[in-house]
């Protein structure tokens, strides 16, 4: 079975969606989507094993061939990626089951796991797909889940953020379709090796680079790039906890994958870099972007809201590393991918945990938490000062990377903001802090969040530390990653 | 709709055209234009246009939504199903040459009852659609 690990990784949630919708009560369907995301997690693990050990892998879908059927195609950047999507689904899922109680109800449980499993699924077959057309296709698929699963909160305002993250969510999906439509009308084909190597004889040609500009914009809408963001902020203040959990910790990752796959292994280094000036779009966004995300949501008092506008500032820094346009730069930035996915998990299920105790995550909910819950208040402490990026922790590793990248390019200016945009993070992760070191609590009662929100948490807060000290896996694997994606589609 | 009394006796003649119309584009599939999708949503109108005539009440009483849910989750199952059966098989996901002994054969089965499994899902997720929204409306 070990050939077939591609498709496993994806067929699992598949089968386990329709299974979990007709199940009844909270329980049942709990049970199917913790255990399928562990099987997808195991699947993923032996993946990336099996791709340091024989390279690429390629899976001919129906045992066509591609360019004629569609493959699959794992290598380390999109091996890593599936590692973070069924890792950060692993830990939501049995954290879930309280607090899906608790805002969601019994009724709604079933669709709710059902939507969980194909936002898995949509997400990992955006990841492991070889094939520009199913790309689109597995990111409709994870974006209905997704307006599904927002429009589940328990706020009101959940509805209208849905649907307009719904409007605009389209708009970025049909644009990377009419993208792809214009390079398969010049090409003929959808496969992503076999696009590689014809288009660097069209570069010159209006239309692919037209294309290029509407796949670029769409997915950059998809990632939350600013000044594209405005859809995020009020989509992840007011999901159910799981989900924004769930969604800050791989949707846009897996959107930032797709727009490197697509500028180094589709259109190639050359033709985005040198032919095309991304670096001068994407480095500037990306410089605004993380300096006004991250003054605004110092001015958040809700902290749901606050670190939504920091995931904005995060997917920022990542821009910046693809935007250099250099492997030092994608190293970085993929290692950022993988680690702000895992501090923004732990966050936002901290957050999670105080808002099934207290009811809200505003600030002055948090008001001497370090009394009342302090394992879920110092489990956003640790992830908080990974956000930062202090040293022994995962935001430490990547943004010494990125901070290196911009070095060897000589861009001081670069390394300044990235500077500043930790010392921004300090202040709003700080205010947090001292209302929950200093301030009165409101009731003096001690009330730690149930063991079923704390283990998976903590399980989260220790994979920061570790993974910040133990840098070989994610480094080296980042570093392979980017090795592949500089040397394009060609390489097998 | 009770006062349209042409459009409801010409309705009720045409449902059942409509429903072997979608059956046919449904199983010629494999032969001519067609395939599940395009069969499901035309065996849906039928449907459409019985809620449209009668309403969702009595449309309700032919099928229920609870029964629709399972069909649609049905229909998935029955797709995906075909994938692993293929792979037990020996085969890739939805290889259809190693379900017969022939693979022209294995191909036409697999094609079938993978679009079968579209067909139900899509005519049955349509029904459901309209139904729940009909439903909003009625009161309770």
């Amino acid at each position: 079975m070990l050939t077939h690990l591609p498709v496993l990784v994806v067929l699992a949630p598949l089968l386990a969606a329709p299974v979990a919708s007709l199940m009844r009560g909270a329980f049942a369907p709990w049970v199917v989507a913790t255990l399928v995301s562990w099987f997808s997690l195991v699947c993923s693990l032996l993946l990336l094993a099996q791709v340091g050990e024989q390279g690429v892998i390629v899976y001919n879908m129906g045992g066509w061939e591609a360019p004629w059927g569609i493959e699959y195609r794992i290598d380390f950047a999109n091996a890593l990626l599936l590692v973070l999507i069924t890792g950060m689904a692993s830990v939501v899922m049995p954290y879930a089951r309280l607090s899906v109680r608790q805002e969601i109800g019994e009724e709604r449980s079933p669709m709710f796991y059902a939507a969980m499993l194909l936002l898995i699924l949509g997400l990992c077959g955006m990841t492991a797909t070889g094939d520009a057309f199913n790309i689109f296709v597995f990111l409709e698929i994870s974006s209905l889940a997704t307006y599904t699963l927002l429009a589940m909160g328990k706020d009101r305002r959940a509805l209208t953020s849905s649907f307009s993250y719904l409007v605009m969510g389209t708009i970025g999906g049909t644009f990377y379709l009419i993208g792809v439509g214009f390079l398969y009308v010049m090409t003929g084909t959808l496969n992503i090796v076999d696009l590689a190597e014809r288009l660097p004889a069209l570069s010159d040609s209006a239309t692919v680079r037209t294309g290029f500009a509407f796949i670029v914009t769409g997915i950059c809408l998809k990632l939350a790039l600013f000044p594209l963001h405005l859809w995020l902020p009020n989509a992840y203040t007011f999901a159910p906890s799981a989900v924004t959990a769930l969604i800050g910790a791989t949707a846009t990752k897996v959107a930032v994958y797709v727009l490197v796959r697509m500028i180094f292994t589709m259109f190639g280094v050359e033709f985005s870099f040198v032919e095309i000036p991304l670096s001068y779009v994407l480095v500037p966004l990306a410089v605004v972007g993380l300096l006004s995300a991250s003054s605004v949501s110092i001015m958040q008092l809700n902290i749901k809201r606050m670190l939504a506008y920091s995931s904005v500032a995060q997917i920022s820094y990542i821009i910046l590393g693809i935007g250099m346009g250099t492997a030092m730069g994608l190293t970085a930035a993929l290692l950022h991918v993988f680690n702000h996915g895992i501090m923004k998990a732990a966050l936002f299920m901290s957050l999670g945990a105080v808002a099934y105790r207290m009811g809200g995550v505003e600030l002055k909910d948090m008001n001497g938490l370090a009394k009342t819950m302090p394992l879920t208040f110092w489990a956003f402490v640790i992830g908080g000062l990974s956000l930062i990026g202090v040293p022994l922790t995962v935001g430490f590793v990547s943004k010494w990377h990125l901070i290196l990248a911009a070095l060897e390019l000589g861009w001081w200016p670069v390394v300044v903001v990235i500077l500043v945009g930790s010392i921004l993070a300090l202040i709003y992760i700080g205010r947090v802090v001292e209302a929950g070191f200093f301030k009165e609590p409101a009731d003096n009662t001690r009330r730690e969040a149930p063991a079923g929100l704390l283990i998976p948490l903590w399980i989260l807060v220790i994979a920061n530390i570790w993974l910040g000290i133990d840098t070989r896996l994610t480094v080296d694997i980042a570093e392979a990653a980017a090795a592949q994606l500089m040397a394009g589609g060609v390489v097998l | 709709m009770n006062d349209h009394l042409i459009l409801r006796v010409v309705g009720k003649f045409l449902i059942p055209y409509v429903m072997l119309f979608g059956l046919y584009v449904q199983f010629h599939g494999d032969f001519g234009p067609g395939g599940g999708f395009q069969a499901g949503a035309i065996f849906a109108c039928g449907f459409v246009i019985h809620t449209l005539l009668f309403g969702s009440r009595s449309t309700e009483q032919i099928v229920s939504i609870g029964f629709l849910r399972v069909i649609s989750a049905l229909g998935v199952l029955v797709y995906a199903g075909v994938g692993v059966a293929s792979l037990l098989l020996g085969g890739e996901f939805l290889n259809y040459n190693v379900l017969a002994a022939d693979p022209i054969t294995g191909q036409h089965i697999g094609i079938i009852v993978v679009e079968f499994g579209v067909g139900l899902t899509v005519a049955s997720t349509i029904t459901l659609l309209l139904m729940i929204f009909a439903e909003r409306g009625l009161p309770s």
